[in-house]
């Protein structure tokens, strides 16, 4: 390797001096740090609070617990790593649970096409998303706000209010709140579902060229674009798969609530984003992990169950998840800020 | 001798703005051209237009003498010709390797590349390693390194090495030092020089009239959405040049 002397000095990587940047270097390298280190620290303090934090009974119920958030969650990191953000991520797992239900129940049709037919609904609901997005230039913000309303009122529409039971549709539909066991403890398929999902997703993500052009999307359009990404074909397809995934979301949802409800899953908009933020993913885009969102799953769902079982009130579960979702964006600023 | 870029009486409007009123453009292989000019002079139009950023509302463009109609930055990429743009279109988050081959990532032989479409990291990475130490642009190689990490010179370096890398004809650099300090900016000047001695052509945008009059072959000189005329190092010097540029002296 032949280096002119002339060029040395200059092209060497300057060592950092202070130990403030060099950790924020090793947290900007590896953003599943924090997470892990916070998932960490609360399952200590709450085994060591409660007796029962760590049987093998509460751990399932916490990963079950989490099962529907992690999984549309997945969806979501997709969306904010290309800098965008989903609000409607709850209301499209309703809509196509509902679609899902309804199909199999009402036209009595299998429970296999009934599964089928709502991951196209999913994708297609996502497809809308990128198209007003990626067509019509509308921040996604904007856009998913609108859509979030709009498949609430479909899924009203729908169901006309009411709630299909579990027990009425085909076994299928309901086979994500089931379990199996292993070891002590039982673990519902849902939480498996979530877990060969987290895999793929971030398989895609790390290893194909579409996971860094997704990437590059979120760092920079501009630049993105001027590489020869095809940057609208990218975003499309970000949404597109999202929407399937939120249709998968929404099979665990039927299997955990027992039910495809209108009222179901309120929350799971705000919760997906906390879980994906936690997570050590940037609202900003091009930086994050989709294994660091179903770690900041798992920790919202820790902190909630952990703050329940030494009987604090509710209110402060909710207090604590606020307090996490500050804590990770402050660190996110502050690492963003550094390596600059 | 065939130019290796050409372009003939090529005019671009932005609405009532005439950017470019027919200019003649052209570049011969292994050789460093300068493109100076005032603010507004159309510099920045004129590359957008040969790097197949813009389309020229008229006027023609010729690759080896072969007409030629760019639709994207991606077209005249299959020409040979890379660009590097002043922003550098580098992606702060993503390393080195990734970056140097964004847009062009190369799959795994076989089953894993065929059906899994998983990339050759390690290749691009080894790949990229070679290119950077080449052009002595970094001797510390961490690939997996974020581009955000980098300095401003090194991050420069990465978008070069990049144009370099996949560039078989024609490198367009757009005011390649003006974000660089002087230890920097000589850095860049051996970078150009070492590609054009590798047998690309190179087409440079600079304010900074020392540097162009140290580099280029020669100089177009873009006025008023037109070319002045074009001058060498040897015959005219950097007053001379200024001058034109300026419209003090008409040519």
């Amino acid at each position: 390797m032949k280096v002119p002397a002339k060029l040395e000095g200059t092209a060497t990587i300057e060592p950092t001096t202070n130990l403030a940047s060099r950790v924020r270097n090793v947290l900007y390298a590896y953003p599943v740090i924090g997470p892990v280190v916070v998932m960490l620290v609360a399952t200590l303090v709450f085994s060591l609070l409660s007796d029962r934090f760590l049987s093998p009974d509460n751990l399932s119920l916490v990963t079950q617990q989490v099962m529907v958030i992690g999984i549309v969650g997945i969806g979501q990191t997709l969306i904010i790593l290309t800098a965008g953000i989903d609000l409607s991520v709850g209301y499209i797992a309703v809509f196509v649970s509902i679609v899902m239900a309804n199909i199999a129940v009402s036209a009595g049709t299998p429970g296999i096409v009934a599964l089928l037919l709502a991951l196209v609904v999913g994708t297609a609901c996502g497809l809308l998303n990128g198209a007003l997005v990626v067509g019509l230039r509308l921040p996604p913000f904007i856009v998913t706000l609108g859509t979030m309303s709009i498949f609430l009122a479909l899924s009203l529409y729908i169901s006309g209010g009411a709630a299909i039971r579990g027990a009425d549709m085909p076994d299928l539909l309901t086979w994500t709140g089931s379990a199996f066991q292993l070891g002590n403890t039982r673990v519902a398929y849902g939480v498996v579902v979530m877990v060969v999902l987290v895999v793929l997703v971030s398989y895609a993500l790390q290893r194909t060229a579409w996971g860094r052009h997704v990437y590059a999307v979120g760092d920079d359009i501009v630049a993105a674009r001027l590489s020869g990404i095809r940057t609208r074909r990218v975003l499309l397809s970000v949404y597109a798969v999202a929407g399937l995934l939120y249709a998968v979301g929404a099979w665990a949802l039927i299997g955990r609530a027992g039910a495809a409800s209108p009222q179901a899953a309120a929350t799971l908009n705000l919760d997906s984003i906390s879980a994906v933020v936690i997570g050590g993913t940037s609202l900003f885009g091009g930086r994050g992990l989709v294994v660091g969102t179903l770690l900041g799953a798992l920790i919202v769902g820790i902190f909630r169950n952990g703050l329940a079982l030494i009987g604090v009130q509710v209110l402060w579960q909710e207090f604590a998840v606020g307090a996490l979702i500050i804590a990770a964006v402050a660190l996110d600023q502050w690492i963003r800020k550094g390596s600059r | 001798m065939t130019p290796v870029l050409e372009a003939r009486n090529i005019t671009k409007s932005y609405g009532h703005v005439r950017a470019l009123q027919g200019v003649d453009f052209d570049v011969m292989p292994g050789e460093i051209v300068a493109i100076i000019g005032d603010n507004g002079a159309g510099k920045s139009t004129l590359i957008k237009c040969l790097s197949g950023a813009e389309t020229p509302d008229s006027g023609e463009i010729l690759v080896d003498g072969e007409r030629v109609q760019f639709t994207g930055p991606d077209s005249s990429r299959q020409y040979g010709i890379e660009t590097v743009y002043q922003t550098l279109a580098v992606s702060p988050s993503l390393d080195i390797a990734s970056n140097l081959f964004l847009g062009r990532e190369r799959r795994k032989k076989g089953i894993l590349g065929t059906v899994f479409r998983m990339l050759d990291s390690k290749g691009m990475r080894e790949d990229a390693s070679r290119q950077l130490n080449e052009l002595g642009i970094l001797t510390v190689q961490n690939m997996k390194q974020p581009v955000d990490t980098l300095s401003g010179g090194q991050r420069q370096g990465v978008a070069v090495a990049r144009a370099a890398a996949f560039g078989s004809k024609l490198a367009i650099l757009d005011e390649p030092t003006a974000a660089l300090g002087v230890k920097e900016s000589g850095k860049v000047l051996d970078l150009i020089r070492q590609i054009r001695d590798r047998g690309m052509a190179v087409v440079l945008i600079s304010h900074n009239m020392p540097q162009v009059f140290e580099v280029a072959d020669r100089i177009h000189i873009q006025r008023l959405g037109r070319r002045a005329t074009v001058v060498t190092p040897q015959t005219h010097s950097a007053n001379d040049a200024v001058a034109i540029m300026t419209g003090a002296v008409q040519v």
